[in-house]
């Protein structure tokens, strides 16, 4: 960086004065032996703590084990709400497994992937290092508890998933002994290709990754009858202009432009009350009121009733969300509810009072 | 009444000519209190006819408003200032259905209504992979270690205090996320400019050269190629960067952002800034580097931001962005006032370098006219470029076409899919077309 923006200084001849002031304060800084004073050496209980992570070739992989039988009741137990019992779930993230066969574990290449046979790609369609999956329950999972499993539940999980792949038997323990072997089962371990432009580094014919970013399109910047007609490969389907909320409302309402209506006003309050009724399930109100009945609570068409007509409805009852309170609908009471956010308790009432739908 | 006002010094009428027959009656009788309220009807009553004396000129001139004749608020009256109320609809938004939880998500950048090419704070797109905390600065830790004790002479620890004693540099970037337009590969999905490029912003960020941290642990350079960078989220997010570009001076542990500290979504109080890479090697809540001499294949380079090519191949790797542009005014989902003339205005950026020229078409890429670029133009950093149009009132497709200082010019789709296909998610830096119709109707549409 300082050499190229001194070279471009230099070009200017009169500011290579300047150019060498510069030039000189930047490298003293890089002079410095060290930096007197900042930082410390770290402990080697420090380093341990946090240099948990994983290479391919097994570099910082911790010793343990587990089978396929723990790692099924810990997946159940920890991980199937969002991956599904047997990681095939699409409805959180994209599944795990799946889309691999046996042919496919012998030449390292997923077929499904060139051929066109496949639904949709899962983790093991794709990777190509066992130890990225390794590393990656050891230091994200589980979702909501990052970090919370010792190294002999994360071989158990993982073995888990090895035998729904269909990769190793039901009897089989994963181990840091083993894992090697089971890299050589991967489906897609030959899948991977670093032959292309976009790697910012050395090229793999100096040792580093890639083609030393030659791109991969030459288009021209040709100005003038480029070409004979003009061919609309796609436009936007209706349903996608309406799909993002009212597009008007997403735009100034000065310039020179103004958003498109796309949803015109009955739309409009539609999906707003869709997203309010999302906004109540999401902070918990619709476990204990109903739009139309009483649950717990009474019904959303009670309350209107019995604040219609009061100017101070508005204001009393965003007191009440947030307090909470008890006696006025009965003897259940209702909890404070302090944790959400000012704006939202608003809209929620403001929505209640409308009429919720 | 109207009539009264109109007439040329009469600007004060008298208040009986402000009485009904009725009210006159009221009066005799002895209800004086009705003439005060006329007094008061009276002056309301100067100034609705105003509005019907269009001939005149604008009301908005003829009549000061009240911000013109009445006093405004104090000094630090929000201690923190914050946009007009009038600016409340260009939000950063999410696209539905492209996540099922908001902690693995993405949130857009209104580019729509963005002027020049510094993204505001509150504006920055998002994308975390386990949901952003608001670390406590006192308590965040930055460590450089190695993959191997013999990478380098000691392994050490900063504090936010020692990192920002260091020598700092301020360097305008652009950020793209590497699935920006992915939503577009096969064909077009979503109306606007903010979901089709949104994944972009670009600050001025502070910070220390990464390379003076490992200078001062003393890394073999010689051996240690390759750096993995590590966050202090729930996901620990890591990525492998290239040495050679920690080398040039240009990768920072960034804590400044547009003149402030960094913004909890975008890694308060320390993250990585890599320009001209996709922005998941830009790991936020940076806690930890380590040195190495070989790349580490994570999560995020082994199973997500890799490419799908047709032969059924992944490009591995694959970080640097390429030449992009697009049209933001006017743009998809837009609609356009009247005939006449129009500053057609947008971005450009290139992750090799600076841009070095933009043309634009009004006739979806037959013919091209070269763009005004705003300066200062910078490295790896968004470029602003406006070019003047008449719109005669007929259909036209709009279409911008970036060439960075390399040489190398932005794609059409149907030379990028015959190389890549139309599923590999990530790195689609196509052409954009917008199409306008007779009643002014902006939108999406893909020229091959």
């Amino acid at each position: 960086m300082f050499k190229f923006s001194s070279a471009s200084f230099c070009l200017r001849g009169t500011k290579t004065l300047l150019v060498f002031a510069l030039f000189s304060a930047s490298t003293a800084a890089l002079a410095f032996d060290n930096f007197k004073g900042v930082g410390r050496p770290a402990t080697p209980a420090e380093v341990k703590a946090w240099d948990i992570d994983v290479r391919p070739d097994f570099k910082g992989l911790p010793k343990g084990s587990g089978s396929v039988d723990q790692g099924q009741e810990l997946f159940e137990a920890k991980c199937a709400s969002c991956h599904g019992t047997f990681g095939e779930s699409n409805e959180v993230f994209t599944p795990l497994v799946g889309g691999t066969t046996k042919d496919d574990m012998k030449t390292g290449r997923v077929k499904g992937l060139s051929s066109g046979e496949l639904p949709q790609r899962t983790t093991f369609t794709k990777v190509a290092t066992i130890s990225t999956v390794f590393d990656y329950i050891q230091r994200a999972m589980p979702w909501t508890a990052p970090k919370s499993l010792k190294p002999d539940e994360v071989y158990a999980i993982l073995a888990y998933m090895l035998n729904l792949s269909e990769m190793v038997p039901a009897d089989f323990v994963l181990s840091d002994k083993n894992i090697a072997e089971v890299q050589k089962l991967l489906p897609n371990r030959n899948g991977m290709t670093t032959d292309h432009g976009m790697w910012p580094g050395a090229p793999a014919k100096k040792g580093g990754i890639g083609n030393g970013g030659v791109p991969d399109t030459a288009n021209k910047a040709c100005m003038k009858n480029c070409k004979q007609e003009v061919q609309i490969g796609s436009t936007l389907p209706e349903y996608a202009r309406t799909a993002h909320g009212e597009l008007a409302e997403q735009n100034r309402s000065f310039g020179p432009v103004r958003g498109t209506r796309t949803l015109g006003p009955e739309a409009a309050k539609k999906a707003a009350d869709a997203g309010t009724l999302e906004l109540a399930t999401k902070s918990g109100c619709m476990a204990c009121h109903g739009i139309k009945s009483k649950i717990v609570g009474p019904g959303y068409n009670e309350v209107v009733a019995r604040y219609a007509g009061q100017t101070d409805a508005e204001s009393r009852l965003i007191g009440k969300v947030k307090a909470g309170g008890q006696g006025v609908w009965g003897s259940v009471p209702m909890p404070p509810n302090a944790h959400l956010k000012d704006e939202d308790v608003k809209t929620l009432v403001q929505w209640i009072l409308s009429g919720a739908k | 009444m109207v009539d009264i006002v109109k007439q040329p010094g009469r600007l004060r009428p008298a208040p009986e000519n402000f009485l009904s027959d009725e009210q006159v009656k009221a009066v005799g009788s002895g209800r004086r209190d009705f003439l005060r309220k006329s007094f008061l009807a009276a002056g309301a009553a100067l100034t609705a006819p105003l509005a019907a004396r269009a001939s005149e000129g604008d009301a908005n001139i003829l009549q000061n408003p009240a911000w013109t004749t009445s006093l405004g608020q104090p000094v630090a009256a929000r201690p923190y200032g914050m946009p007009s109320q009038y600016e409340s609809q260009l939000l950063r938004r999410e696209s539905p259905g492209l996540a099922r939880v908001g902690g693995a998500s993405v949130s857009f950048a209104p580019l729509q209504g963005l002027f020049g090419i510094i993204t505001p704070s509150g504006l920055h797109f998002e994308r975390h992979h386990q949901g952003w905390h608001d670390i406590d600065p006192s308590k965040h830790r930055l460590m450089v270690n190695g993959s191997d004790d013999s990478l380098l002479k000691k392994a050490k620890v900063y504090t936010l205090d020692e990192l920002m004693r260091l020598p700092s540099a301020s360097r305008i970037h652009f950020i793209e996320c590497g699935a920006n337009t992915g939503l577009e590969w096969g064909n077009v999905a979503v109306p606007t400019v903010q979901y089709t490029h949104g994944m972009l912003s670009c600050s001025e960020f502070t910070g220390v050269p990464l390379k003076y941290l490992l200078d001062d642990c003393g890394v073999d350079y010689k051996k240690a190629r390759y750096v993995l960078a590590e966050g202090a989220d729930g996901s620990s997010m890591t990525r492998t960067i290239p040495m050679e570009m920690v080398e040039s001076g240009e990768v920072m542990v960034a804590y400044g952002q547009n003149g402030e500290m960094l913004r909890p979504e975008n890694g308060y109080p320390l993250r990585l800034v890599v320009p001209g890479v996709q922005g998941v090697s830009w790991v936020k809540w940076l806690r930890r580097i380590e040195v190495g001499d070989q790349p580490y294949a994570t999560k995020d380079e082994a199973v997500h931001y890799i490419d799908l090519l047709p032969n059924g191949l992944h490009r591995q790797y694959s970080s640097v962005q390429e030449a992009k542009s697009v049209i933001t005014t006017p743009s998809g989902g837009q609609t356009l006032l009247d005939h006449g003339f129009y500053n057609v205005s947008g971005l450009a950026w290139s992750g090799r370098g600076k841009i070095k020229q933009v043309d634009v078409s009004f006739d979806g890429g037959i013919n091209w006219q070269t763009a005004r670029l705003e300066g200062p133009i910078q490295n790896k950093a968004l470029t602003r470029f406006n070019i003047n149009w008449v719109w005669d009132g007929k259909p036209a497709i709009l279409q911008s076409r970036a060439m960075d200082e390399t040489g190398y010019v932005q794609p059409t789709y149907g030379q990028l899919r015959k190389v890549r296909g139309t599923k590999s998610i990530y790195h689609n830096n196509a052409i954009q077309s917008w199409k306008i119709i007779e009643s002014g109707e902006v939108s999406n549409v893909q020229v091959l």
